[in-house]
């Protein structure tokens, strides 16, 4: 027990000081957290593409739908679980497992915080990029199983779209960690947790070192990450004017939401691979440029501004409410959840849970932009075809990414560093 | 397992070269022949349709695949066949009328134009001039409508989602004059043998002209989101090729006919209605591709604001319905009288017995003539093109299958 407690004062991550009850309970934290954020991403991104569109989006399940994610992973649950009858049983059960699986996996080794990470690895990198490589084989699975030709032709599409993509992120993520080399004693690393403290030591994102090819190879590896994911401009595996859902068209109930819960995990997974390579990790903006103590104080406010700004857009939202009895109980809820909002703001605002929470806010703002992208790209673009979308990757991404790749390795050697 | 394949897609002789291509009734008449309906181990038969989400309604389209290049199509259709041509020799050429604005249903005014010109052609008699006028302005508010309606699929089919909310936005505005009009918003009915059944309402001119101001910058507005778009270039430009030669082969008409460089448009070439009166271009394309029907199509609109414009500002007084009969009997005889619908050429074919029903009705609907030519124009090109085409086609299923 005494050590379980004296583990709050420690530096290390519970997965290297061995305490595997700490690391229980931040598997379970991160485990609903993704849960929580992925309801929360499926609202907001109805919501964001809806204004996008010039329409409203769910306004009927609570207020301003807010409860609508809820009714529909209810919805869900209680489906009727159809299972082809041509299907191989087997593989049908276990694909969205697999999907599921590995799409949280690449969550242990990433550092919310210089001690917020379930481990800290030093392969951290190559245990994320073979995991998130292994969703692959979950698709892959979900649409041989359903031995139908939908999900058979996403499938297939899917896997070549991965595969080819994960080299040209493959290409970026070395970029990065060359950069960990540029310290002092030149001792680069695989850690996740080491590579956010070698920007700190840099004083500088690897975003803009050696700029433009930190940003290059940032660039590329957020293009390769959306078509990593699935998602528009890059969603042809599960293009629903051409494949109908592609290789999830035979699921549905419980099965399917688990493939919507892996993809939203994975998008989630992959933003915060880019955070932490290239845009500083759980760092606050400017914390070099901007040092100093009254400038930490000054950040030190903004988690509680933005709940406190939550608080006041919700609150607008009540007052704006219309007068009508109808609408009493979606007032009186929308109310509540703006006091729940205030309410988190003022905790933190408490002196301990401000300090931790920092390295945790930035994170997550920092994930919250990519998030935002992703609907943004949505909205905005048509969707690539097949051989196109192969030509980008090959003929584009890849050689771009060699090229950034041998002036990052190269540069250093000629003691030019910028 | 192979002789169950074999059987089951007997019928589609997809191997047959194109230019050896019979119609699907015969096919299904001859019997099954062996050699030709082999199916390759690498070759693959989609069944699109028709139930999908892009086939636009109910098409059903047979795709012979190799991976995701297309070897071949075949067409299936008739699932919205509703026998308009034969309910029409059930009905007196009045009651008929408001059947026409069933078949191609997002341009209804269209429909019910040709009809009731083939019809006052038949009974040589004409409408006043301002109902020809009316009439004009209504067909040219449908022909943006139903633009507008094929480019918010087509964007859709193509993968971006927001130009659709957009158009169908702007499209409201006119099914709301069309509503303020006539009561009804799609199926309108506007139009009767000899004119025009109803006067405008107060503040007819001003709405139509506001409308025009509205209109202009959102339709910059969905080319600001399309038409220098890398990815939407990427997907249109080269796809879906017709040469103008082929086009006119197959008989494609309207905007696909255009976009392949024919400068051939019914208003200009055979005025009807006032259309005479008022000057327009003709917008055209030079590949034939998809991106030169976008490209035509986005003309148009603009072309048919030009035309909507004059016509307001010019429409005369007077009355708005001709010498009609009471009862109709056109005399013994046949007439075929086309149009320019949105979509194409759109002709009535009327056989006179000299009775109140007509003995034979013909539609030549644009989209079924137009949509012939799929197979040309997706042979050798990938899965996501054939959605890219039948989406350019801008078939309405309510037309094709009648």
């Amino acid at each position: 027990m005494q050590q379980f407690l004296n583990y709050l004062n420690s530096t290390q991550t519970p997965g290297e000081t061995g305490n595997f009850a700490w690391a229980t309970i931040y598997i379970l934290i991160i485990f609903g957290g993704i849960s929580v954020a992925v309801i929360a991403m499926n609202w907001l991104e109805r919501k964001v593409l809806a204004h996008m569109q010039v329409r409203l989006g769910p306004m009927r399940v609570g207020p301003h739908g807010l409860l609508q994610p809820i009714a529909d992973a209810l919805k869900l649950l209680i489906k009727e679980d159809i299972m082809p009858a041509e299907a191989d049983r087997l593989m049908f059960w276990m694909a969205p497992v697999i999907v599921v699986i590995t799409a949280f996996t690449v969550f242990i080794v990433i550092p919310f915080g210089p001690t917020h990470a379930v481990t800290d690895m030093n392969i951290g990198v190559l245990f994320m990029l073979g995991v998130s490589s292994l969703g692959v084989l979950g698709i892959i699975m979900a649409g041989w199983a359903s031995n139908s030709h939908y999900p058979l032709l996403g499938a297939l599409r899917s896997s070549s779209q991965m595969v080819s993509y994960e080299i040209a992120m493959g290409m970026a993520v070395i970029s990065a960690i060359l950069m960990t080399t540029l310290t002092a004693d030149g001792a680069g690393t695989l850690s996740m947790i080491q590579i956010v403290q070698a920007q700190d030591k840099q004083q500088m994102w690897f975003l803009f070192r050696m700029f433009p090819f930190g940003f290059l190879a940032f660039f590329i590896f957020a293009i390769a990450m959306v078509a990593e994911t699935n998602r528009a401009p890059f969603d042809l595996p599960e293009a629903e004017s051409e494949l109908v859902a592609g290789f999830h068209t035979e699921y549905s109930g419980f099965r399917w939401s688990l493939f919507f819960l892996a993809e939203y995990a994975a998008m989630l997974a992959v933003s915060s691979i880019a955070v932490t390579l290239w845009m500083g990790g759980w760092m606050r903006p400017f914390s070099h440029w901007l040092a100093g103590d009254t400038w930490d104080a000054f950040f030190s406010f903004f988690p509680a501004a933005t709940f406190f700004l939550l608080f006041v857009v919700a609150l607008a939202g009540t007052v704006r409410m219309p007068k009508h009895a109808a609408f009493k109980i979606q007032k009186a809820g929308l109310g509540a959840f703006a006091l729940v909002l205030g309410g988190i703001g003022v905790l933190l605002l408490i002196p301990p849970v401000k300090d931790r929470i920092q390295d945790i806010y930035w994170f997550v703002a920092k994930v919250s932009v990519f998030m935002y992208a992703y609907i943004w790209y949505r909205g905005t673009f048509p969707r690539y075809r097949f051989d196109q979308l192969m030509k980008l990757g090959w003929k584009v991404m890849i050689p771009v990414g060699i090229a950034v790749l041998i002036v990052v390795a190269a540069a250093p050697a000629f003691n030019f560093v910028w | 397992m192979a002789d169950d394949t074999k059987s089951r897609t007997a019928h589609l002789d997809l191997d047959t070269p194109e230019s050896q291509i019979e119609t699907y009734m015969h096919r299904r008449a001859a019997p099954a022949r062996e050699e030709e309906t082999y199916l390759d181990a690498n070759e693959l038969v989609l069944n699109m349709g028709p139930q999908h989400p892009s086939t636009h309604g109910v098409l059903r389209v047979i795709l012979k695949l190799d991976g995701e290049k297309v070897l071949g199509t075949e067409c299936i259709i008739g699932y919205l066949h509703r026998g308009v041509e034969k309910i029409a020799e059930n009905r007196t050429y009045t009651m008929f009328n408001p059947y026409v604005d069933r078949m191609d249903y997002v341009a209804a005014v269209s429909n019910g134009l040709g009809y009731c010109e083939a019809v006052e052609k038949l009974l040589n008699i004409e409408a006043p001039p301002r109902a020809q006028y009316i009439r004009v302005i209504l067909a040219e508010l449908n022909r943006l409508a139903s633009h507008m309606l094929w480019l918010g699929t087509h964007a859709l089919d193509i993968g971006a989602i927001t130009p659709l909310f957009y158009t169908f936005r702007d499209r409201e505005e006119i099914l709301k004059i069309f509503e303020k009009y006539c009561g009804a918003r799609l199926t309108t009915h506007a139009f009767r043998i000899g004119g025009c059944q109803y006067e405008t309402y107060e503040g007819f001119e001003q709405d139509v002209i506001k409308f025009c101001k509205f209109v202009r910058p959102k339709i910059d507005e969905y080319e600001t989101l399309l038409t220098t778009n890398r990815i939407w270039v990427e997907r249109t430009r080269g796809v879906g090729v017709i040469s103008a030669a082929d086009a006119i082969d197959f008989g494609v008409t309207g905007p696909v006919l255009r976009a392949s460089g024919v400068k051939w448009d019914l208003r200009k070439a055979q005025p009807y209605a006032a259309y005479k009166n008022f000057e327009f271009d003709i917008p055209i394309g030079q590949n034939g591709d998809t991106y030169d029907r976008y490209i035509v199509r986005i003309a148009e609109m603009h072309q048919s604001l030009r035309i909507i414009e004059q016509a307001v500002g010019a429409i005369p007084e007077g009355p708005i319905m001709g010498k009609v009969p009471k009862v109709m009997k056109p005399p013994v005889g046949e007439i075929y009288h086309s149009i320019e619908a949105p979509k194409g050429e759109l002709g009535y074919f009327i056989v006179s017995d000299g009775s109140t029903q007509p003995y034979r009705v013909r539609v030549r609907p644009p989209s079924f003539v137009n949509l012939q030519a799929l197979d040309k124009m997706v042979r050798g090109a990938l899965v996501a093109d054939v959605v890219a085409v039948i989406g350019t086609i801008d078939i309405v299923l309510g037309e094709v299958d009648r």
